[in-house]
C-alpha cells in the first residue's frame, strides 16, 4: 500500500510515470519468446511466453469429418483447453470458447468445408495474461500447420490501475491490485507478399478495429477507449515479432 | 457481383417472400436494413417490448420472470446460512453469477456473526425460451430476483445455532432476540444492465431475435451500470469493430439502461402496492 502512495505522489509531483513491482514502463511488455514445430505428431505447433506465461499450441487438421449441427459450408473449429493443474473449470470453459470464436474469425473456413481443424491449448505456466499468450500461441500454430488465414491476430492484455492509468501486459500479481483489466485482439498490419511491390490494400481503418473483447472490473468508457488505444499501438511491435519469428521459421525449413 | 444481384432480384419478384427468406437470409434481411427497418417492424436500435413479473416462485427467497420478446427467463435465488471463508470472515457470497463478484453488491450485507455465519445465496437462472440476447435476459432477471430477495429473519438458539424465525412463536419458550431485523433487503452499490448488438456492415441491430443471431454473426455486448461506467464490454470473433462503432454501441446501451431501470423500478413499486 505504501509503495502505491509512494507512486502516487510521484506522479502527482510529475517525478515518474508509475511503478512496477519488476520495474518496466507502462507501455513495455514482458520478453517474448515464440518457437514453432517442435511437436512431431501435430500438424503445426508453437510455444509462446509472455515472460513466465507460457502456452504451447497444437494444431491437429483440417482432418476429416465435423460435429454434429456445424455448417457443411464451413470447417469447424475445435479448441481444448488443458490447464497446468487440475480440471478444467469454469473459466477454462470460457476461455475455449473465447479462443473458438477469435480463430473462427480469422481462418478462411470456406476452403476447406465440412472439416475440423483441432486446437489444443497447454497451459505451461500462468503468470498473468494467459489468454492472449494463448490466443497468440494459437495463431502462431495455425500458421505452422498451413491452415488458410484471412490475416493474422495478436492478442494483448491492458490494465488500469486505481489511479486511473493504463498498463500493459500485467503480471499476475499485478492483475490482482488492478481497478480492471481487458482481453483484446487485434489483428496484425498487412504486407504485400511480393517484394517492392507497393500496398493495394487500405491500411488505415482495417487496423483500427478489434476483433475480440473481454473485461473484468468497471471502468468508465473512456478509460477502456484508453486501453484500446495503447492495446492497439503495443499490437504493432506484437504483430512485428510475430511475423519476424515465422519468417525465422520459414527461412530455417527452407 | 452484380449479376447475381440482378438474378436474386429477378428470382425475388416471383417467389414469394416466405420462401425468399429461407432461401436468401442475408439478402432479404439487407433488404430491410437498407429501409432502415427489421422483419418485425422495429427501427434498428429499438429493443423489443420487455416485462418484468417478480416473485415468479413463492417458494424461491426471490425470484423474477423476464421476457424480453419471445426471449423468457426465470431467475431464483435461494439463501442458506454457511460458515465464511477464514479470509474474509466478515462477507458472505454468491454463487452463480459471475458479474456480482465484482463489487456490485457489499457482501459485508450478508454477513450475520462475523467469523461464524453469513448468508450465502444460490442464484439459479433458467431460459425458458431462446429468441435471442439471452444474456440481457438472463442479467435483467438476475438483478431483479436479486431486488425481491427478501432475506429471512433469524435468530440465533441456545445451542448457538441460526435458525429461522417463524411468524408465530410457541408460547412458553423464551423468545429470541432476531439478528438481522435491520437488514433484509440487499442495497446495490451499482446495478448492471446489459444490451447486445449486431454489427452488420455499417448497420447496428440492438437486441438481436435468434434468427438475427444466427445470420449475422457479429455480436457485441455492452454492460453498463446506473452511472454511465462500464462493466464489460464482451465481443467474440466476428468482423472488426471501430472505436466509432463501439460508441455507438455505449450510447444504445446508456438509453436501454434508463428504460430497463425503469421497467424495474415499476415492477418493484407494483410489488410493494400488493
Amino acid at each position: 500500500m505504501n509503495l502505491t502512495m509512494a507512486a502516487d505522489f510521484a506522479l502527482s509531483m510529475g517525478l515518474m510515470e508509475i511503478d512496477r513491482a519488476d520495474g518496466r514502463k507502462p507501455n513495455q511488455l514482458r520478453p517474448l519468446s515464440c518457437s514453432h514445430n517442435f511437436l512431431n505428431r501435430a500438424h503445426g505447433s508453437a510455444r509462446w511466453s509472455h515472460g513466465d506465461t507460457t502456452v504451447i499450441a497444437a494444431v491437429y487438421g483440417p482432418k476429416s469429418g465435423k460435429k454434429t449441427n456445424e455448417n457443411p459450408k464451413k470447417a469447424s473449429v475445435e479448441v481444448v483447453w488443458k490447464p497446468n493443474t487440475g480440471h478444467i473449470g469454469r473459466d477454462e470453459k470460457e476461455y475455449e470458447i473465447v479462443v473458438k470464436r477469435t480463430l473462427e474469425s480469422i481462418c478462411l473456413l470456406t476452403v476447406n468445408p465440412s472439416t475440423t481443424i483441432s486446437v489444443i491449448l497447454q497451459v505451461v505456466d500462468d503468470d498473468g495474461g494467459l489468454l492472449p499468450c494463448a490466443i497468440n500461441a494459437a495463431c502462431a500454430a495455425l500458421v505452422d500447420a498451413g491452415i488458410p488465414l484471412k490475416h493474422l491476430a495478436v492478442s494483448i492484455c491492458c490494465g488500469l490501475t486505481e489511479s486511473g492509468f493504463v498498463v500493459l501486459d500485467p503480471t499476475k500479481s499485478e492483475e490482482q491490485s488492478l481497478q480492471a483489466f481487458t482481453y483484446l485482439v487485434f489483428p496484425n498490419s498487412f504486407r504485400s507478399v511480393l517484394p517492392g511491390s507497393p500496398l493495394s490494400v487500405e491500411i488505415g481503418p482495417f487496423e483500427n478495429g478489434i476483433i475480440t473483447s473481454t473485461t473484468h472490473g468497471v471502468m468508465s468508457v473512456e478509460n477502456y477507449l484508453f486501453c484500446i488505444e495503447r492495446g492497439r499501438s503495443a499490437s504493432a511491435a506484437l504483430s512485428e515479432f510475430l511475423r519476424k519469428s515465422l519468417t525465422k521459421r520459414n527461412e530455417s525449413n527452407s | 457481383m452484380g449479376s447475381t444481384d440482378g438474378i436474386q432480384a429477378d428470382i425475388a419478384s416471383e417467389i414469394e417472400v416466405d420462401a425468399f427468406r429461407r432461401l436468401f437470409p442475408l439478402r432479404f434481411y439487407e433488404r430491410h436494413l437498407s429501409e432502415s427497418v427489421r422483419p418485425d417492424a422495429r427501427p434498428l436500435n429499438k429493443a423489443r417490448d420487455t416485462s418484468v413479473a417478480l416473485g415468479a416462485i413463492s417458494s424461491a427467497d426471490g425470484s423474477a420472470l423476464v421476457k424480453i420478446g419471445h426471449t423468457t427467463m426465470l431467475a431464483a435465488i435461494k439463501v442458506e446460512v454457511m460458515t465464511p471463508s477464514l479470509d474474509s470472515p466478515d462477507e458472505g457470497c454468491i454463487v452463480g453469477f459471475d458479474v456480482f463478484s465484482s463489487g456490485m453488491i457489499n457482501l459485508k450485507e450478508l454477513s450475520l456473526i462475523s467469523g461464524k455465519a453469513a448468508w450465502m445465496l444460490y442464484l439459479d437462472v433458467y431460459c425458458l425460451d431462446a429468441d435471442g440476447a439471452l444474456f440481457d435476459a438472463a442479467l435483467l432477471a438476475a438483478v431483479a430476483a436479486l431486488s425481491h430477495l427478501r432475506i429471512p429473519v433469524v435468530s440465533v438458539n441456545d445451542d448457538g445455532r441460526v435458525v429461522a424465525m417463524s411468524g408465530e412463536h410457541v408460547e412458553g419458550k423464551s423468545v429470541r432476540e432476531p439478528i438481522n431485523r435491520e437488514k433484509r433487503k440487499l442495497t446495490f452499490s451499482c446495478i448492471p444492465f446489459s444490451l447486445t448488438c449486431i454489427l452488420h456492415q455499417k448497420y447496428i441491430l440492438a437486441d438481436p431475435t435468434a434468427e438475427e443471431e444466427l445470420i449475422m454473426e457479429t455480436l457485441v455486448t455492452v454492460v453498463l451500470d446506473l452511472s454511465g461506467r462500464l462493466v464489460s464490454l464482451y465481443k467474440l470473433g466476428g468482423n472488426l469493430a471501430y472505436n466509432s462503432t463501439v460508441q455507438d454501441c455505449v450510447a444504445l446501451t446508456r438509453r436501454r439502461v434508463k428504460e430497463l431501470h425503469q421497467i424495474l423500478n415499476e415492477a418493484v413499486s407494483d410489488m410493494e402496492v400488493d
